[in-house]
């Protein structure tokens, strides 16, 4: 195991409480100016007789790049000016606006909303006409994701949540918003990842695990539960449930840096199981301002290979044929930046040769437990993962 | 012929096989046929004719009888230099079953059947016009071919002297009924009622009894013919008819009583009366060659030369001495001796010789502010009007001028296709739109270029009313009933160069309408979103929100073209005033000084402003 023991650790800042809660009022303080600073430009401007506009980076392909040095997923300097006086922006202006200033309230009260309930707090029909200031929840959206990198502010300073996604069990201890909890005392179900893991809301108090792993599935996650995997190899035993949210992503790079264990991640052998890897690995272009925050370079890809078909003697029935989607995505990822190393281009072009793909619960066409028992542990042992 | 082939039916066919070589028999002697030969009366040529006189069936012989009586009273008018005032009335008077009431019409052919729908009309139509001589009165109205017109190239309405008394006729064929005129010359003048027959078989007048009364009026002239007809309406009934008239004859007044008792009134809207035309020789480029007989045989025995000098216009000495060098005839020879041949070779080189073109000064065009004028008339609640009066051309020697003027938007309906109107010589075409080189010129035109719908070789689908007038001394009919203008290529060409120019002028209106319905959008999408805004940044600020509206809305005019400021600057120009986002120098005053308009619900008196003439 790669993983050095690290010491439980006791130490009194790493808890959510008091002290904390000045240190929050402070970041609001800084998020509430940078928001006042917006309003106050734009009317700046329009006193002057000029067009009020707000520069936003522009969240394109086109304005990403990977910084090799890095090793994330970078947003370029290519910025947008939306402009409230032009018919194609004018309505964006305004619901940025309208976003800005529901922040600015949650903030005041010291409240904290999901992204959808933002949506209804600002959501209303503009007099004297059938208009609604948004529509659904797919316009608001995009518009906090806008707010957000016009200024530079995390959606959590903007006191703004999405959905929580994700499980956790396993040899570690936490501090959420004040409560210890136990994550080695979670029964079947699992601690539920917040969406907001930043250090003001929670800490890590005791650590036991030598390494992480995390699973793309559910199902998968459960299977190894009920098998207590995360017991017999003393590890952190997490689910994405799927693309990983932010609050997992966040999770994860928190753990990697101030637990310093190595992260192992299982997904499905096909080209979206690979991109939920590639994306907690380097990031994602929509979300590419945050890489800083939530990347972790160094995450390991532990399988589905496609060489493991031939490595576990897989049956035929584990194959699933590959579409002609499953291919063009696959080529797509070879052709990314940051998958251009030779093992990375071997790794594909295997899959694209197979001519199927695997998902990992096919491995309980050999076993119910053989994942537990077998698969991993073997990978494990063999340092059979590429990074 | 048909009764002859009657008489020999078999014999026409030669190649039928005969048992003996066949010998044509003959059909007709030249005695046989003498028998048959008389002179033909009036009503028997009227009634074969009448299609081409504009009676073939009751609800155009209606129209043809009014519209003879208008123009009439017109020419009259204008050229005694009186505004016409004009009065038609239409009375029902009965069924047509009563017609054929035993008079001499009701047999003679065709007219006694009246068809279902007609019925029996009195038709008055009174002028303030010159009047009559009385002695002339009788000749005019129960004459067939009597007129002052038909031998002079001067523009009018009327040209060949059929008009009325034609009229008269249709009325005394199939009621019986005299036609009655009342006509006064001069104040204290007697005014005379004169009741009149055509003896159809002479062709002469039959006055039928006359008397003096007493008339309110200075001076002018009352018809009343009584006749078999059908009352329609739509695009060729008489409404129409008159509500065309107004729309080319801005000077005149009218007042017109329907059958149903209505009265429409249209006061004048010009005391202008149109410039008098000028009466002209022929140009030597027009003439035909019986004309060209006629006219040299009528020289009393003059030199060719000096004869073409005295009858053609822009033919000097010179000129009628190169005309007879390029003919081959001598310029002394008798001009009523010259024919055959030399007749031939004269009449081509008249077409060839170079000359002048005929003096532009007899044609009178409506002119371009009078037709918009007259549109006005009877398109009230359109929002653009535009006109164009071309130069005087020529086309055969004849001169022309070619007007378009049209009607756009307001209450015109939307997505029905163009009104079009056309006019010879101020009088309205109903007839044969489809053989009428105006309809042609408007087809012809893209009306695409010019922002409108148009499916591919139709009239352009649009609110509009499309006029076009074409002046001249001499209308080229392409028949008798007057009804269609015929394809010179020099007067298509004219007629297209006309609707495009106007065409233009009306394209530069949509598009500046289109460009102001933007703006209007834009505008109010802006005011929609400054309160939102405003509400927003009022929150995020603590501030008012009524101070953070109002630089907003100040603003507003830098950014949207008002449609009562055409100044201001174009779609999305950053204002001069505009200056890097924080620099916090105190406002400056553009937004004052443009009237700080709050621009909210503020209705922009957009109604007047945008009739660009
Ligand atoms: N209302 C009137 N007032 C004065 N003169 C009239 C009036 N009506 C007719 N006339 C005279 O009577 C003449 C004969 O009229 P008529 O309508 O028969 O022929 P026209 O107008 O010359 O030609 P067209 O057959 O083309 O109408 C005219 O030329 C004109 O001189
Ligand atoms: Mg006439």
């Amino acid at each position: 195991m790669a993983a050095k023991k690290t010491a439980p650790k006791k130490s009194a800042p790493s808890t959510p409480s008091a002290s904390s809660a000045s240190k929050r009022s402070d970041r609001d303080a800084l998020t509430l100016g940078k928001i006042e600073k917006l309003a106050r430009q734009a009317l700046a401007q329009a006193t002057k007789g000029g067009n009020p506009a707000l520069d936003i980076r522009t969240r394109t392909l086109s304005n990403v790049s990977f910084n090799e040095k890095k090793r994330i997923i970078e947003l370029g300097d290519r910025t947008q000016s939306r402009e409230f006086f032009n018919v194609a922006m004018a309505r964006k202006f305004m619901q940025t606006m309208l976003v800005a200033s529901g922040c600015k309230t949650l903030i005041g009260e010291d409240k904290t909303v999901s992204i959808r309930q933002m949506f209804y707090m600002t959501k209303h029909t503009l007099p004297g006409s059938s208009e609604n200031t948004f529509d659904d929840q797919s316009e608001s959206d995009p518009i906090i994701e806008d707010l957000e990198v016009g200024i530079d502010a995390l959606r959590e300073e903007l006191h703004l949540f999405a959905n929580r996604r994700g499980l956790v069990v396993g040899k570690l201890v936490v501090n959420d918003a004040g409560d210890e909890i136990d994550l080695a005392r979670m029964g079947r179900g699992g601690w539920g990842i917040p969406s907001i893991c930043e250090p003001g809301h929670l800490a890590f108090v005791r650590n036991a695990a030598e390494f992480i792993l995390l699973v793309e599935k559910q199902a998968v996650w459960h299977r190894l539960n009920e098998d207590r995997f995360w017991e017999k190899h003393n590890c952190i035993l997490l689910t994405s449930e799927g693309q990983a949210a932010r609050g997992a992503r966040r999770l994860l790079q928190r753990m990697a840096t101030e637990l310093k264990l190595p992260i192992y991640v299982l997904v499905d052998n096909d080209p979206w199981g690979l991109y939920i890897y590639s994306v907690l690995k380097q990031g994602s272009i929509n979300l590419a301002y945050e890489s800083m925050r939530m990347a972790v370079p160094n995450v390991r890809f532990l399988g589905m290979s496609a060489f493991d078909y031939k490595k576990f003697a897989m049956p035929p029935a584990a194959e699933i044929k590959l579409t002609k989607e499953d291919i063009t995505r696959a080529e797509q990822m070879k052709a990314y930046p940051w998958f251009k190393d030779a093992k990375w281009q071997r790794e594909i072009q295997a899959t694209i040769d197979n001519g199927f793909k695997m998902e990992v619960d096919a491995l309980l066409t050999k076993r119910i437990s053989f994942i537990t028992d077998e698969y991993i542990p073997k990978k494990l042992r063999d340092r059979d993962y590429l990074q | 012929m048909p009764k002859s082939k009657k008489d020999a039916p078999s014999l026409e066919q030669p190649e039928q096989p005969e048992p003996e070589p066949a010998q044509p028999k003959r059909r007709a002697t030249a005695e046989s046929m003498a028998t048959r030969q008389r002179e033909i009366s009036v009503s028997e040529f009227f009634t074969k004719n009448r299609h081409l006189l504009g009676f073939d069936n009751p609800a155009k012989a209606l129209l043809t009888t009014i519209k003879e009586a208008v123009d009439n009273s017109l020419d009259a008018c204008e050229e005694a230099g009186i505004l016409p005032d004009i009065l038609v009335e239409i009375h029902e008077t009965g069924a047509a079953a009563k017609a054929g009431d035993g008079t001499t019409g009701a047999g003679a052919g065709g007219t006694s059947g009246a068809p279902a729908g007609s019925s029996r009309f009195r038709v008055v139509v009174e002028d303030n016009g010159p009047g009559i001589v009385k002695a002339q009165i009788p000749k005019i109205f129960a004459k067939l071919l009597y007129g002052s017109k038909f031998h002079r190239l001067k523009q009018s309405r009327g040209q060949q002297g059929i008009g009325i008394s034609a009229a008269g006729l249709y009325g005394q064929l199939t009621t019986g009924k005299p036609v009655v005129i009342t006509s006064k010359t001069a104040k204290g003048r007697p005014a005379f009622r004169i009741h009149l027959r055509i003896d159809t078989k002479r062709n002469q007048p039959d006055v039928f009894s006359e008397e003096t009364v007493d008339w309110a009026k200075d001076h002018g002239t009352r018809v009343e013919i009584e006749l078999v007809a059908a009352y329609r309406g739509g695009r060729t009934g008489v409404q129409e008819y008159l509500e065309q008239t107004v729309v080319a004859n801005p000077h005149m007044a009218l007042a017109y009583v329907s059958p149903k008792g209505e009265r429409l009134e249209f006061p004048r809207v010009t005391s202008d009366l149109p410039r008098e035309a000028q009466e002209i020789k022929p140009h030597p480029h027009g003439v035909e060659l019986g004309m060209l007989h006629t006219m040299l045989s009528d020289s009393g025995g003059e030199s060719v030369k000096d004869a073409l000098v005295e009858s053609f216009s822009r033919v000097s000495p010179a000129v009628a001495a190169q005309i007879c060098k390029m003919a081959r005839v001598s310029p002394k020879t008798a001009a009523d001796r010259i024919q055959g041949e030399d007749l031939e070779r004269l009449h081509k080189a008249l077409g060839e010789v170079k000359v002048m073109a005929p003096p532009a000064t007899a044609v009178v065009p409506i002119g371009e502010e009078l037709l918009i004028a007259g549109l006005k008339r009877r398109y009230s609640n359109a929002e653009f009007y535009a006109s164009t009066t071309r130069p005087p051309s020529v086309y055969r020697g004849n001169p022309f001028v070619v007007e378009v003027g049209l009607a756009f938007g307001g209450d015109l309906p939307l997505d029905e296709a163009a009104d079009i109107m056309r006019f010879a010589n101020r009088v309205p075409l109903q007839y044969q739109p489809k053989a009428c080189a105006i309809s042609e010129s408007v087809y012809q035109t893209n009306w695409r270029g010019y922002d409108l719908q148009q499916p591919k070789g139709g009239l352009p689908v649009a609110p509009m009313a499309v006029a076009v007038h074409l002046a001249s001394v001499w209308v080229p009919f392409t028949s008798e009933a007057k009804e269609a203008v015929a394809h010179y290529d020099e007067l298509l060409r004219e007629m297209k160069l006309a609707v495009q120019e106007c065409g233009r002028k009306l394209a530069a209106h949509v598009r500046a309408r289109a460009h102001a319905q933007r703006e209007e959008k834009r505008r109010s999408l802006f005011e929609r979103y400054i309160p939102e805004v405003a509400a927003a940044i009022s929150a995020i600020l603590d501030l008012p929100k009524d101070k953070i509206e109002k630089p907003f809305f100040a603003a507003l005019p830098n950014f949207v073209r008002f449609a009562d400021e055409p100044g201001t600057p174009p779609d999305g120009a950053p204002p001069a005033a505009a200056a890097p986002n924080d620099a916090p120098t105190p406002p400056p005053p553009p937004a004052a000084a443009r009237g700080g308009k709050g621009g909210k619900g503020k209705a922009s008196p957009r109604g007047e402003q945008l009739e660009l003439i």
